[in-house]
């Protein structure tokens, strides 16, 4: 066998490729005489007829030169199978001017610019919490569905009721609610936790009076009982 | 002149509040200062007896909001003290014969001529309390060293907050050092830590107050008692003074003893 042979064998499948995208299909056609490769894509399509039924066509062409008569046909012949042809790719400007007064769009909504789709995917979307800078005194209730985060004191007889997790950056010597609407995954963070009671998700924790210096402490429900554990950097 | 107008408040009932209204306004008084004491706790007046001038009251609060005498009518002039003026509580009404606004305008009335309008408020957080809020400029919180009364003061403390009066200063009266050495008392310290306020007095328990309360003669007349110098210590503060907190404190005590102990040996 010829050697060039085989790489116009090898060449051929490559030569029209389809693939999907938002638009529609996207056609690249490769390397090739206009008139072949026009003719092979028609055969194509008629031997799937079904699956190209109604498609959305853009079309890539790669350097060709092509005129009104050629794109023209292309795409009345495209509409006899009921495919419409939107948009021609190309190299060459005189292929993408001739296509431009065909009414064809010369370009297909390629993913915009890096610099926005690394923004979009470093912010991370995060949950809905309420913030206040004060001391919750006796007799004072703060109420959210969300998270609460408390940056003073909860004094005792001061109540937190969080849909959520509560952080208490300060001492928290209140009540305190967590996930009151059945959130298991609910915690209470506190720099000083020494709450007059703790709830997460309905369950009480009765928390052991407090010995030696305060030290932050994470409570959360493990294993249907609510836990506080010291806080430790090394294992979170 | 432009009076300060003070209330005194604390939420829990019997901590102090009328004896504190009555001595700081003595106090203020002899620092010749003009100073004009309201009895905020309509109903159940009392601050007219600790000052001894129950038999000289004519006209009260409520014949002045609801127009009966003009203000100056009201005023009960202190004899030993000329700079010293109480207006009385009425003590056939109930609270709700006077408002907030009523309070608002008595003082705005009262500010010219004066330097300190001095109102004791009545216990609890209702009608009485919001009326003796409402003029304030500064409000002071009194507690004694104990957990109650400390947490009345702070629900006090917060509510004053809200109503945009704060920050609230403290008054930590009734303390007994020998109670909070044993622990069976909260300490200054104990009780800073939880309230996080600014505290402008200390006021030692001292037996001399409720002697001198019976007499009408308030202990900051006479300079002779811890209780009256803590209260006068405190008037200064008032006035701007940098004055030291006294040694009533646990520690200084033991310190104090301590050093009694050695003088002993040495002898
Ligand atoms: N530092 C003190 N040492 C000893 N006794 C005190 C001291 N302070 C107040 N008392 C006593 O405590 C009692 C209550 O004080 P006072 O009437 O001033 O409290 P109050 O807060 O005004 O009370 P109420 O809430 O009823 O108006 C009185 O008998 C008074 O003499
Ligand atoms: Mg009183």
């Amino acid at each position: 066998m010829k050697p060039d042979l085989g790489m116009i064998r090898l060449k051929q499948p490559d030569s029209i490729q389809i693939k999907g995208i938002r638009e529609g299909l996207l056609i690249t056609l490769g390397e090739g005489d206009w008139h072949d490769i026009f003719a092979s894509l028609m055969e194509k399509i008629t031997e799937k007829e079904k699956f190209f039924q109604g498609a959305k066509l853009a079309m890539d062409v790669g350097n060709r030169i092509l005129h009104a008569a050629d794109l023209g046909t292309l795409r009345d012949r495209l509409a006899d199978k009921n495919i419409i042809l939107w948009a021609i790719l190309s190299n060459s400007p005189v292929t993408e001017l001739t296509a431009q007064d065909l009414g064809l769009a010369t370009r297909i909504s390629v993913p915009k610019p890096e610099r926005i789709i690394k923004s979009i995917e470093s912010s991370i979307p995060g949950e809905d919490a309420i913030f206040l800078r004060k001391t919750i005194r006796s007799g004072f209730k703060v109420v959210s569905n969300g998270h609460i985060i408390i940056f003073g004191d909860v004094n005792p007889g001061g109540e937190i009721i969080a849909g959520g997790s509560v952080i208490v950056w300060g001492r928290c010597q209140g009540v305190v609610q967590a996930g009151v609407d059945g959130d298991q995954n609910a915690t209470v963070c506190a720099l000083d936790l020494n709450p007059t009671q703790l709830r997460i998700a309905g369950i009480i924790a009765i928390s052991p009076k407090r010995k030696g210096k305060p030290q932050p402490e994470v409570a959360k429900i493990i294993a249907g009982q609510v836990v506080a554990e010291t806080w430790n950097p090394k294992s979170r | 002149m432009n009076a300060k107008v003070v209330t005194i408040s604390s939420g829990k009932g019997g901590v102090g509040k009328t004896t504190t209204s009555a001595n700081l306004a003595v106090a203020l008084a002899q620092e010749n200062q003009k100073v004009v004491c309201i009895d905020g706790d309509i109903g159940l007046r009392n601050l007219d007896v600790i000052l001894g001038l129950e038999n000289r009251i004519v006209y009260d609060l409520v014949d002045v909001v609801e127009g009966r005498c003009r203000i100056r009518q009201a005023m009960i002039r202190d004899k030993r003290l000329p700079e010293l003026f109480l207006i009385p509580a009425a003590q056939t009404r109930d609270k709700s014969a006077v408002s907030p606004s009523d309070m608002i305008r008595l003082c705005e009335e009262l500010k010219d001529e004066m330097d300190w309008i001095i109102i004791d408020s009545p216990a609890g957080i209702e009608r009485g309390f919001r009326n003796a809020l409402a003029p304030a400029d500064l409000v002071l919180v009194v507690t004694n060293p104990e957990v109650s009364s400390v947490r009345d003061a702070d629900r006090i403390i917060g509510l004053v907050e809200a109503e945009e009066k704060g920050p609230a200063q403290l008054i930590l009266n009734r303390v007994n050092p020998a109670l909070t050495k044993r622990g069976d008392m909260l300490s200054t310290d104990d009780v800073l830590e939880l309230l996080a306020i600014k505290l402008i007095g200390v006021i030692p328990e001292d037996e001399s107050v409720i002697v001198a309360s019976n007499r009408g003669q308030p202990v900051s007349f006479a300079n002779n008692s811890k209780a009256g110098q803590a209260f006068h210590n405190t008037a200064k503060r008032m006035l701007g003074e940098e004055v030291p907190f006294m040694d009533i404190e646990a520690n200084n005590g033991f310190i104090n003893k301590l050093a009694k102990m050695m003088k002993f040996r040495g002898d």
